[in-house]
């Protein structure tokens, strides 16, 4: 039987395009649908995701699944070729650790510094970086979270490798920068470098342009 | 070489307990060492600087934390004796899905009905019971979230029913009259002596977070 793969997804959503990351790096083929996430979701994506009614989804021969590190964790163990986790017990649980502390402590604390007032920016700022200064502490002196190639935690960090240092260029915030994280910084160049990265970013204007609307939107 | 494994951990906690039951469904030997919270071990620190925070399972010297992780790494190393997590993929994903709406919604939501009061207690309880009927959807007909067997999902939940007495009193309601199969499925949990042994007795659990409210000056 063809195999079907769908993707429900935002074409801005760094959780949907880590979906779509670990799809193409691993070769896999698949329809991609985009939803209209602020204003008008699909019935497909209520019936799939009743539970979080959110993007994204990873419909596989018409079973569905939702949350992006738990699909990373379905693509990983139904397509085996380039694992993005590695193979011993205890290194993986440090990548899940990882991908773990990007989701629940760096992701929320830059938000919060990105979208604060200028006024009010510099407690969320200082967490911020403190999450960021911890994250680099992973990396050691490799040239991916994953060693040689992007793994699970790379593909987690999307949102750091590309997504904030174009909020930082529409907000004037200086978070993550090569004088104050060398090593991370450095990391997101390699990150966006890859070519199959590249393929699974959002396009740098339309995403700039929303940011700016954004922040229009937040000051009225 | 033996293995050497040692559980920091805290008495009350729904996410050590996860971490007890996983060891005792597997009948791991292990060291459980009690941390004061709010004197916390130098051997706590250094295993887990980040967070700061137990369990912490130290495995041979190697430290690794977050329950959910931990849960996952005992299943992954001792593979042969009764599995978590099932073995088809799919399945598997389910597992992780719920596993995970548990950890968003279940010890907050709890949280907020043992801390506040008013309307915000209020919401607080409609939520919690809301989600206690979607993981109730889940369980169906099953005896366990994991079938015919405990599994990864039971042990995530099951802990916070050591913790029901607290929420009841603190926020006056029955969860049995809302939410009778999840009490029954919680009970033949604790048939299982690998929960029994790790569960708290609800009182003693009442009686601790009745302590907390009058150290923060919740009434």
């Amino acid at each position: 039987m063809a195999e079907e793969v769908k993707v429900f997804g935002a074409w801005g959503s760094p959780f949907s395009r880590r979906v779509e990351l670990a799809l193409q790096l691993k070769g896999v083929q698949y329809e991609y649908i985009e939803e209209d996430v602020h204003k008008n979701k699909s019935p497909l994506l209520l019936k799939y995701n009743p539970v979080h009614k959110k993007v994204p989804v990873l419909l596989h021969n018409g079973k569905p699944i939702a949350e992006s590190l738990v699909i990373l964790e379905y693509i990983e163990e139904t397509w085996k070729g380039n694992p993005i986790l590695p193979e011993d017990p205890y290194d993986r649980a440090m990548a899940r650790f990882w991908a773990k502390f990007i989701d629940e402590k760096c992701l929320p604390a830059i938000w919060k510094a990105g979208w604060s007032p200028e006024s009010e920016r510099e407690k969320p700022v200082e967490e911020a970086c403190e999450c960021l200064k911890t994250l680099e502490s992973a990396l050691g002196g490799k040239r991916f979270f994953g060693g040689d190639k992007v793994g699970m935690v790379d593909i987690a960090a999307n949102f750091i490798g590309y997504w904030l240092r174009l909020i930082q260029e529409v907000t004037g915030m200086e978070l993550l920068s090569a004088e104050k994280f060398p090593e991370l910084f450095k990391w997101t160049d390699e990150f966006v470098s890859c070519s199959v990265v590249k393929g699974s970013l959002p396009p740098r204007d339309k995403l700039l342009a929303f940011f700016k609307a954004r922040i229009a939107e937040t000051m009225d | 070489m033996a293995d050497e494994l040692v559980l920091l951990d805290f008495w009350p906690s729904p996410f050590g307990m996860r971490v007890r039951i996983a060891l005792a469904e597997k009948g791991i030997k292990h060291e459980y060492r009690e941390e004061d919270l709010r004197n916390k071990s130098a051997l706590l620190l250094q295993m887990n600087p980040v967070h700061k925070k137990i369990p912490v399972l130290i495995h041979n010297g190697k430290p690794v934390c977050e329950s959910l992780i931990q849960v996952q790494y005992i299943d992954e190393v001792w593979h042969d004796q009764a599995p978590l997590l099932p073995s088809d993929p799919y399945q598997r994903a389910i597992a992780r899905f719920w596993a995970d709406f548990v950890d968003k919604k279940i010890y907050e939501l709890g949280r907020k009905i043992w801390t506040t009061k008013g309307e915000e207690q209020e919401a607080g309880k409609k939520e919690f019971i809301e989600c206690l009927k979607l993981l109730e959807g889940e369980l169906g007909d099953k005896p366990y979230f994991g079938g015919e067997n405990l599994g990864y999902v039971d042990v995530v939940l099951v802990p916070f029913y050591s913790w029901f007495l607290a929420y009841e009193k603190c926020g006056n309601f029955s969860i049995e009259a809302e939410c009778p199969k999840l009490i029954a499925w919680a009970k033949r949990c604790l048939q299982k002596e690998s929960v029994s042994k790790s569960l708290p007795d609800q009182e003693k659990v009442y009686g601790f977070v009745l302590q907390l409210k009058k150290i923060f000056g919740i009434e």
